[in-house]
């Protein structure tokens, strides 16, 4: 992962609580794991790598600190593949309606 | 000794009653009634605004007027496998035209009014949802910060692809996205945020976000008028933490839709823990499920706000699930027949009401209340190859088979779309069965017993009835 400087655009993570800190009443999967957050926002030190410590100025213009984790992180989501299930619905459907409209 | 505040869980939980008070502005004591009681009609009358203000709030930041459309080859395809002489009118709301794609802007509207009103410098809300494109989108307009606290990925990492999309489009109207992982102490870090911020709290729950929903049912009511003569024999609306039932609800019953059913349908998550790291990515719905519908149901306060302005069984007729399979078809047919490429998690009340459309005469009006925007993440091919991935089947088949976190069955055939009655009975019973924890053994004030029928829509001779019985 690339280098970050000054400014860039960055996402950043931190432990909120850790499992001990928890809230009571959690299933068990989640009471074993910490409460994590993300938090993205343009980088204040002069420069830093993934893993570093840092301070992000938010657009809201909070500082917060945490590990840095991305630098211009991707928006990863898409369409999908098309679905086999899906695909014959709209077919089925129009089938259905003219054998309906045709006359008997 | 620093001044800093303890920023502990239980630190910042004790003075959670502190901050909520300082970010909405709104003194919740004065609506008590002593005991289990508060006085709804006076908050809601008192603290939010009348129907033709927020119409006109609302004019202001172009929500609303949404069109109304009849889903004519939807409705002929139901009545195929209908009883003779039945299968309904079906018309739908399209809320996707609102500014930020779904009815959520029109809860968004009149608090982001508000905080600017009040002279707040931003707004913060707690969702995964629509709410919070909803909330950033009003709030660029009303010339307030913005964050928006999500929770969105488990303890691998793996975050929803919808919630994704949602994250995104809060960035687009210029938020601040805090996304979290798995568990309800989002809302510790929430109250932290409101605390470190001073935002106004833009929470789903207040008199104004619910008073925001009301033009909905308003506006349903007059649009059916409009295009057939008649009232609406029922209104299907996806229910989940109660706001959209009990705004939609309240606007009809102010038009004057008094003979109007009141249908709530959710997408049946049954089994899946709504706290857990492990079942949070093995649900293809992230709100409009019964996971929130049936808990808010039976106890709304357990919510942002002191007392909660969404309480679903003052207003609910009937509440029936959909399975997730069947939800993916409609939102398929919907596109496919009448070319609205929506949803898919707002079309939860489309697909029951092509079942209940099977039951009512054909010359009768059956209204779906919303839809919403779709696109990457959102959709169903996204949807679905996401829950592949988490070693969900795909399959089609009967929906009966469809196993939530397991298998999504989607029908073979539109005969077999059909809704589960989610009966009412237990869930007030339900209700009740916390009141009476709550009470401890004290007995019923009059004020609580009236207070108590209200909120089940029932009488004080069934409240009575229930704690007679279970002492």
């Amino acid at each position: 992962m690339t280098q970050a400087s000054k400014g860039d655009w960055i996402q950043i993570f931190k432990v909120i609580l850790e499992p001990g800190e928890r809230a009571p009443g959690l299933p068990p999967e989640t009471a074993a794991v910490p409460l994590t957050m993300k938090v993205k926002g343009f980088l204040v030190e002069d420069s830093a790598a993934p893993g570093d410590t840092v301070t992000i100025r938010t657009v809201t213009g909070r500082t917060v600190l945490g590990e840095l984790i991305a630098v211009n992180p991707l928006y990863e989501i898409d369409f999908g593949r098309p679905q086999p299930e899906l695909l014959e619905i709209g077919v089925e459907a129009r089938r259905l309606l003219k054998k309906e409209a045709a006359p008997r | 000794m620093s001044n800093k505040p303890d920023l502990s869980y239980r630190g910042v939980m004790a003075r959670k009653n502190e901050i909520m008070k300082q970010a909405v502005g709104l003194d919740y004591g004065q609506f008590e009634l002593g005991g289990l009681a508060f006085d709804y009609e006076a908050m809601m009358g008192q603290a939010a605004y009348s129907l033709e203000e927020v119409r006109q709030i609302q004019a202001e930041t172009g929500v609303g007027e949404t069109p109304l459309l009849e889903l004519r080859n939807l409705a002929r395809l139901a009545r195929l496998s209908a009883p003779p002489g039945k299968g309904a009118r079906i018309f739908v709301k399209d809320e996707a035209c609102n500014p930020s794609g779904s009815f959520k802007a029109r809860r968004a509207s009149v608090s982001c009014y508000q905080a600017a009103k009040l002279g707040y410098p931003g707004v913060i809300a707690a969702t995964s949802g629509n709410y919070g494109a909803a909330v950033a989108s009003q709030a660029a307009m009303r010339g307030l910060a913005c964050i928006i606290v999500q929770e969105l990925y488990d303890s691998r990492g793996l975050s929803q692809p919808e919630i994704m999309e949602k994250g995104r489009a809060c960035e687009a109207y210029g938020a601040e996205v805090v996304q979290l992982s798995v568990g309800p102490e989002l809302f510790y870090h929430f109250l932290v945020l409101l605390e470190e911020t001073g935002y106004f709290n833009a929470s789903l729950y207040t008199p104004f976000g619910i008073a925001g929903i009301e033009t909905l049912g308003f506006e349903t009511a007059e649009q059916a008028r409009r295009l057939t003569g008649r009232d609406p024999a029922a209104v299907l609306i996806t229910h989940a933490g109660g706001g959209n039932v009990t705004g939609t609800a309240r606007g009809l019953l102010k038009a004057g839709c008094l003979d109007t059913a009141v249908i709530g349908a959710s997408v049946d998550l049954s089994g899946l823990h709504m706290a857990s790291d492990r079942d949070f990515n093995r649900k293809s719905f992230t709100t409009g499920h019964t996971g929130f519908g049936v808990p808010f149901a039976t106890w709304p306060d357990r919510v942002d706000v002191p007392r909660n302005a969404a309480r679903p069984l003052r207003y609910l007729d009937r509440y029936v699930t959909v399975t997730q399979g069947e939800v993916f078809y409609m939102t398929e047919l919907l596109a496919q027949l009448e070319g609205l490429e929506r949803g898919p998690a707002g079309n939860t009340s489309l697909a029951a009401a092509f079942a209940v459309a099977r039951e009512l005469d054909r010359d009768e009006i059956l209204v779906v209340q919303e839809t919403e925007y779709t696109g990457a993440g959102k959709h169903p091919s996204a949807q679905l190859s996401f829950a592949r991935t988490q070693g969900v089947a795909v399959r089609r088949g009967n929906p009966v088979e469809n196993k939530p976190g397991e298998a999504i069955v989607i029908p073979e055939h539109p005969g077999q779309v059909a809704v589960q009655e989610l009966a009412l009975e237990g869930l007030k019973r339900s209700y009740l069965k916390k009141a009476r924890a709550d009470k401890n053994g004290a007995p019923l004030s009059p004020v609580e017993k009236r207070y108590l029928a209200a909120e089940l829509n029932s009488t004080e001779q069934y409240v009575e009835g229930y704690f007679r019985e279970e002492s």
